[in-house]
């Protein structure tokens, strides 16, 4: 159908529309995981991540700014009374209002033992500081339970504030190491691990070899079904479909006895072993390629004394290519966003699978670190979206199938 | 029937067969041996100890005690229950016909022939692949009251601050911010959809546009009823998978605020996995079970008087 140009224009003008709704969460996630955290709470929001750079104790760096000064102030080295006369103290850099700044003394607060006193001490003046300029403190890449060296400050003028574009890559790396590490043992050697890559080493297995038994499994299944005539089998795929109606939550607390007695609970068993007695859903979509394939192909085969096995084998699975790739495709999917599975079966925290792990994170954390939970989701969300780039038309070709034949 | 079950009816049957009828048989069995296994451990006995649990006290920590109907008594006299499957119809009354709805409609579009049509589609269809729990963080971001562009964007288009709900922290928003949520997925039944489409032969409205028909009755009198066997497809699935809604939840308000959105298979799970009543979550489980059943088989029927199979 060919359209007339306004109604085309009209198209256009819907369809984008729709897109812009439809991307703009994925852009609100990466802009987000790009952010230094005291931007995600900008209102109204900005858009660009920016770092700040400014000359700190004569290095230029990168910096946070902490907040204006109100009053003019002055930047002090003195030496403060301790709390313990013997212990030797270090002069330390300090801001003061003027007015707490008389005759080359300062007036200290310190501490002693629960009570905060006071004393004038001597003091040397490091800068003078004018109403307006801005408290900045060197900004490091490391999380606040991460210790090192103190942070540098200084006070400068806004204007000898620098504003540069740039993405907070480091919210990556640190999201990676936000939920810290485990050890691992291996033949002699200790590794300290981030939990999150040991999230995706246990995502991965649960999808490659689920997905490597559910492909063998359900071809094999599928073509009993498909191919082979046999008293009651029409029953038997019958109630295969049937059980696709049964809600999880009917099987979930028997199947945790099950476990429980094979003693798989807090182990990824569960979650990639029954893959290898086929999926219904699976054979059903193998079956219904196995029918397309000619008769003839395999009574051939047959007749020249191929064993049944053999001809499935040997014929029937290199023929099936694309349906075992969707069915490939579907598991893999599947499991890398599977969450309740997980949740139930998994109890140490170094077997959990992202999206367990995911979960476990912002529960603990959510609500405050935006900018890190953003940057776990893309993490996660990335490489399920570059497989969907390069498998695309089998995958959607897959969705299609089942609607058109279910 | 009743005669097969008798083993020697049914070694009868074998003897009867041929010698390539049994060897059909054995190697169909053989074949099919996984799924047998696999129904037997993961299916059929789950299914027959659960409707045994739940009739029982179990813990799963102890042996299960009968306690007859108990557990079915006591789930008619339970708030929560009625709260939780009132809130599960909610979301399924709202969300399954405005998703079909919308999903029909971005297909019909994405079914037209204009330029880019591939990249509006993948565009339509990215959030599906998006795993649930990092779009429940993403979302939970979005619908943030203080800070989340939703509000903010809202806000923009003049909406006054005072009028901006907190979503998942209203009672009252918690449910309408989760449906917006799921609309965002409903990339799966716009493909289903618009394979439905592109299989409806063009000659029909060819002929439509001889006689004259507007868009709307071509859709209305052509698409829809050729369309309706994807349709009831796409019900069908539906209802399966709403009723048993339950990461979204569980991650973004845990059933609250005020069990706004305590969804049923929510409150199943904290109840087998949580508090260990696993007899009682039992039983949940098979009302649900029987709810899903009543609910496809209604659309069946209904859908068995309006769609129309192409024979």
């Amino acid at each position: 159908m060919k359209h007339t140009r306004p109604k085309r224009i009209a198209i256009h003008a819907l369809l984008i529309t729709g897109s812009i709704l439809f991307l703009f969460p994925f852009v609100w996630l990466v802009f987000t995981s790009l952010k230094p955290i005291e931007q995600t709470m900008k209102m109204p929001p900005e858009w660009v991540p920016t770092a700040f750079y400014a000359q700190v104790q004569g290095e230029r760096m990168k910096v946070q700014k902490e907040h204006e000064i109100e009053d003019p102030s002055v930047i002090l080295v003195a030496q403060k009374p301790t709390a313990d006369p013997t212990a030797k103290a270090e002069p330390e850099r300090m801001l003061l209002p003027v007015a707490k700044f008389k005759d080359g003394k300062a007036h200290v607060e310190y501490r002693k033992a629960d009570q905060t006193l006071t004393a004038w001490v001597p003091a040397e003046v490091a800068k003078r500081v004018p109403a307006g300029h801005w408290l900045v403190r060197e900004k490091v890449e490391r999380l606040a339970q991460e210790t090192g060296p103190a942070l540098r400050w200084d006070c400068v003028a806004p204007d000898a504030i620098e504003t540069r574009i740039e993405p907070a890559w480091s919210n990556y790396s640190l999201a990676i190491r936000y939920q810290g590490f485990h050890t691992v043992r291996l033949l002699g050697w200790s590794f300290e691990i981030p939990y999150f890559v040991l999230y995706l080493y246990n995502t991965l297995t649960v999808a490659v070899l689920g997905m490597v038994g559910v492909v063998f499994s359900s071809a094999l299944v599928a073509y009993g079904f498909a191919r082979i005539r046999w008293k009651g089998r029409d029953t038997c795929f019958v109630l295969t479909l049937a059980t696709m109606m049964v809600p999880f939550a009917v099987t979930m607390v028997p199947l945790y006895g099950v476990f429980r007695a094979l003693g798989w609970i807090g182990t990824l068993k569960p979650l990639w072993v029954p893959a290898w007695f086929g999926g219904a859903f699976n054979i059903f979509l193998l079956r219904q390629f196995f029918l397309t394939i000619p008769q003839d192909l395999t009574d051939a085969a047959r007749i020249d004394g191929c064993t049944e096995f053999g001809i499935f084998w040997r014929i029937m699975l290199p023929l099936s290519k694309p349906a075992l790739a969707v069915v490939a495709l579907f598991h893999f999917m599947w499991a890398w966003k599977d969450f309740m599975g997980p949740l139930i079966f998994l109890t140490e925290q170094n077997t959990f699978t992202l999206s367990l792990g995911l979960q476990f994170y912002q529960s603990q954390h959510g609500g405050s670190e935006w900018h890190y939970l953003m940057a776990a989701a893309t993490m996660m969300i990335v490489p399920v979206i570059v497989l969907f780039f390069f498998t695309q038309k089998t995958f959607i070709q897959g969705i299609s199938t089942t609607g058109m034949k279910g | 029937m009743r005669a097969c079950l008798r083993p020697g009816a049914a070694f009868r049957i074998i003897l009867a067969m041929t010698a390539s009828e049994r060897r059909n048989l054995r190697n169909g069995l053989l074949f099919i041996s996984p799924w047998v296994i696999g129904f037997a451990v993961f299916m059929l006995y789950p299914i027959v100890s659960s409707l045994y649990f739940s009739f029982c006290d179990y813990s799963v920590l102890e042996s299960p005690v009968w306690i007859g109907a108990e557990n079915y008594t006591e789930l008619v006299k339970d708030e929560v229950f009625w709260t939780s499957l009132g809130n599960t119809g909610y979301y399924a009354g709202v969300s399954l016909p405005l998703g079909m709805m919308l999903a029909l409609a971005v297909a019909i579009l994405l079914n037209t022939q204009v330029r880019g049509m591939t990249v509006y589609r993948t565009i339509f269809f990215l959030p599906s692949i998006v795993p649930i729990v990092a779009m429940a963080i993403l979302w939970l971001w979005i619908f943030n009251g203080q800070y989340g562009v939703l509000n903010y964007a809202l806000g923009a288009i003049g909406i006054p601050t005072r009028m901006l709900p907190t979503w998942l922290d209203s009672p009252g928003w918690a449910m309408p911010a989760l449906i917006i949520m799921g609309l965002w997925g409903i990339g799966y039944s716009v493909v289903i959809y618009l394979a439905g489409l592109q299989d409806i032969p063009v000659s029909l409205y060819e002929s439509a546009d001889i006689d004259g028909a507007s868009w709307w009755q071509k859709i209305v009198h052509i698409t829809i009823p050729m369309l309706s066997p994807v349709i009831y497809f796409n019900l069908v699935m539906g209802i399966i998978g709403t009723f048993q809604i339950f990461a979204a939840p569980y991650i973004m308000t845990n059933g609250g605020p005020e069990r706004a959105t305590t969804f049923y298979t929510l409150y199943l799970y904290n109840l087998a996995f949580g508090e260990l009543r696993m007899g009682y979550a039992c039983a949940m489980a098979w009302i649900l079970f029987v709810v899903i059943l009543l609910l496809t088989l209604i659309a069946t029927k209904v859908s068995q008087r309006h769609v129309h199979y192409e024979r």
